[in-house]
């Protein structure tokens, strides 16, 4: 059973503390960082309309969020009509009781799950066993986190804070029939194949999250790797898919343009393995029964807000994690929920309200990347700015203090990893484009609203002025490479490996967060 | 209160909040959908690109003509046993191997004891060197083409779009009053794989290993 995530979170400062301490957590994710985002540059460089495909992304996924409540009875319509049945739960308990009903209405005592982030942040799983049931993870990260007792550090390789020897150990521990397992990673695969093949035959239930959903149609998309998602939706007799509200679409192409920006940005591949689509459910193929689960989760407090509205776009494709400096540095851990780095920095306190995770806004230097790369245009570092903004202005004043140590800490961390990493490229163009803190992510300027007052404190443009101002004396003086520069990773280094090979698990399904904190736009709440 | 009622009015008082809140340019609505504009595509340059990009996530591509394709999948299943390999129904004759099962009359248990599952596709994607399956009678239930794990497809050049969105746009469902059940889609590329460990790639890890795409095109030399 995976570790919970704390109640409340989450003060960056003293989390990060714990988590910079290890420095075998910091060169795995420096490795794997490094390679995801060489293999990105390489096959994002191949589409010649990348930048209009961005455009078009981020129109796709506004398009239906403008019109949410319309989306959701279109997509309640289609799903009914193909043969399923549609849920709706406003917040994380109702959620965690309507899929144990489910769950137990088919009579099973265990389930199989395809990673879902959003069952995580649900906290299903100890939901579930509470009333009984055993939920095996059948993604091979979530597996090793699952039988670690652990928490995720990446959204897309949820284990890569461990490394094959830990791996093999855990295996020898608590994989049955996996004592004499050695650590080569095909060694390890199969073990987890085998062990899980069997459950995938037998067991009667499964639940899974889903990357997204096409109202007009009742299409629901799972995008992997490994095929136990694909295993997952197509052996058991019942399927009980978790899905957050905003995931969902307005048409069929729409999806199309989110199935070219997705893989690209998250694995680095031109496309990820598997992607399966279904609508309701199919006689003689696949489960007989399709529950679809639409949770709010404190959606709504974003959606209610014009600025940080933007955060739901999110495909969760992972590109902001691997190009944030902040973020190889402290690791995912250290943002103690289960969307880390920058998209965790505008989420978390989105969905879980302001007063829970008053740092997080600060967990950044600004310095833009993360923008650059979104396949949807969110632009991180101006809801930054604005949730720095709400936060000041909205909650009590109490642990602001924080405040200032998670953003010298995000210098210092910048800092750090900027003096070591040879291959800054992504951080370096965007400095050079020059980021525009103003952008409303569709190239048009504005001014943010709900600022004034203390736009005029050292939190707007400074901090990324002068970080690049640091970074230009040392373009001009010390870019020479200095004869103990760490060596880059072999998978960056190497061209067949960055183009050959598959990344791991791909985008996980999706995403939420408990709802109900403190109501922001209290009086128009139903 | 249901949680439907619940859910819906948070996300209209949610909807009504930004509107009031939000400043002019914040409120501009997002641009219509429009299809890209790109000028016609070479069927061979397709068919190039597409055997390549296949062949570049390890699958083995092989090109033949429509007299070539019992060949080229007798080939890709030498080393089995005849009674190990299944295929759909509706698979042509001309493309069944001799001695294959019936997949479609398979249950769990006797999936597990198939080595190779021989299908057709319903479409193939060349920029992402992907294969699209319908579950149409020539390709069977999805379990077919999941659980052996050795997939043989057989995809015609004239199946093959340039992009995933002109692979969507082929594969529109109907909608509206009467419209037919959309069936379930697969969009493979390549064999299962996994990089869950220090980023190492391991092919094959639920889904079939071995992934052989037979390209059919007239022209091609045979075999
Ligand atoms: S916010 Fe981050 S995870 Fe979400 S779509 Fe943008 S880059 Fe991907």
């Amino acid at each position: 059973m995976s570790a919970r995530w704390p109640e409340t979170p989450v003060d960056f400062p003293k989390a990060a503390h714990e988590t910079l301490k290890d420095s075998q957590l910091r060169s795995n994710l420096g490795h794997a960082t490094t390679a995801i985002r060489a293999k990105r540059e390489d096959v994002v460089s191949e589409v010649d309309d990348w930048e209009s495909l961005r455009d078009e992304g981020a129109a796709a996924r506004d398009r239906s969020l403008r019109r949410l409540d319309e989306m959701l009875v279109r997509l309640e319509e289609s799903v009914t009509a193909a043969g399923g049945h549609v849920h709706w739960a406003a917040d994380k308990e109702s959620a965690q009781r309507l899929v144990v009903d489910l769950v137990k209405a088919t009579g099973s005592d265990e389930v199989i799950k395809v990673k879902s982030l959003l069952t995580d942040e649900l906290e299903l799983n100890p939901a579930l066993q509470d009333a009984g049931i055993h939920a095996q993870e059948t993604d091979l990260a979530e597996l090793i986190v699952q039988l670690g007792g652990d928490r995720q550090s990446h959204i897309l390789v949820p284990a890569i804070h461990r490394n094959r020897r830990e791996i093999r150990d855990i295996f020898r521990r608590e994989l049955p029939g996996a004592e004499d397992v050695s650590d080569d990673p095909a060694a390890l695969a199969e073990a987890a194949r085998r062990h899980l093949r069997e459950q995938f035959l037998r067991v009667p239930v499964a639940i899974s999250g889903a990357n997204a959903a096409v109202a007009e149609t009742g299409t629901v998309a799972v995008v992997e790797s490994e095929g136990n998602g694909r295993m997952c939706l197509t052996m058991p007799k019942t399927l009980i898919t978790v899905m957050g509200i905003e995931k969902v679409l307005e048409r069929w192409e729409d999806l199309g343009t989110i199935m070219r920006l997705l893989p690209r940005s998250s694995t680095g591949e031109r496309m990820n393995p598997y992607t399966s689509l279904w609508t309701g459910v199919t006689p003689d193929d696949g489960p007989e029964e399709f529950h679809l689960v639409l949770v709010d989760a404190g959606r709504t407090n974003a959606l209610a807000d014009p600025v940080g509205r933007d955060t739901l776009r999110c495909i969760r494709c992972s590109a902001c994690l691997n190009v944030c400096p902040v973020y190889e540095r402290t690791g995912g851990q250290a943002y103690e929920s289960i969307y880390p780095g920058p998209i965790g920095a505008i989420l978390t306190p989105q969905l879980q309200g302001l007063d829970t995770a008053p740092t997080l806004p600060w967990a950044s230097s600004l310095c833009g990347a993360c923008y650059e790369v979104c396949p949807v245009k969110i632009d991180i570092p101006k809801i930054l700015v604005h949730l720095r903004g709400r936060v000041t202005a909205e909650t009590n004043a109490s642990g602001k203090g924080h405040h200032a140590g998670a953003e010298r800490l995000a210098m210092r961390s910048v800092a750090r990893v900027m003096d070591s990493r040879r291959a800054y490229e992504a951080a370096q163009k965007a400095g050079r484009l020059g980021l525009s803190l103003m952008n409303n992510g569709r190239g048009a300027r504005g001014a943010l609203p709900g600022l004034s007052g203390w736009t005029g404190s050292r939190d707007l443009p400074d901090p990324e002025r002068s970080f690049r101002d640091w970074w230009r004396e040392r373009e001009a003086g010390e870019l020479e490479q200095g004869p103990d520069a760490p060596a880059l990773p072999q998978a960056a280094q190497d061209p067949a490996a960055r183009s050959g090979a598959a990344m791991p698990g791909t985008p996980g399904p999706e995403d939420a967060l408990p709802t109900d904190v403190p109501r922001l736009h209290g009086e128009d709440r139903a | 209160m249901s949680g439907r009622d619940e859910v819906l009015a948070r996300v209209r008082a949610a909807l009504r909040t930004a509107e009031r809140s939000a400043s002019e340019h914040e409120l501009e609505p997002p641009p219509a959908y429009a299809p890209r504009v790109r000028p016609a595509t070479d069927p061979h340059e397709l068919a190039d690109r597409f055997a390549e990009r296949v062949a570049d996530y390890r699958a083995t591509v092989v090109r033949t003509d429509e007299a070539g394709v019992a060949e080229a999948v007798s080939a890709a299943l030498a080393d089995l046993e005849p009674a190990t390999v299944a295929a759909p129904a509706g698979l042509p004759d001309a493309w069944r191997p001799a001695g294959a099962r019936d997949g479609g009359a398979l249950d769990h248990a006797e999936l597990q004891t198939i080595g190779a599952i021989v299908t057709a596709c319903r479409t193939g994607i060349a920029e992402t060197g992907t294969i699209v399956l319908d579950h149409g009678p020539d390709q069977g239930p999805r379990r077919l083409t999941l659980v052996p794990d050795r997939h043989v497809c057989v995809v015609r050049a004239e199946q093959i779009v340039d992009d995933v969105d002109d692979g969507f746009v082929a594969l529109r469902p109907e909608t509206g009053e009467g419209a037919a059940h959309a069936p379930p889609l697969t969009f493979v590329s390549g064999p299962s794989a996994t990089s869950d460990i220090e980023l190492q790639r391991v092919e094959g890890v639920h889904g079939p290993r071995t992934l052989v795409v037979v390209l059919v095109q007239p022209g091609a030399p045979p075999g």
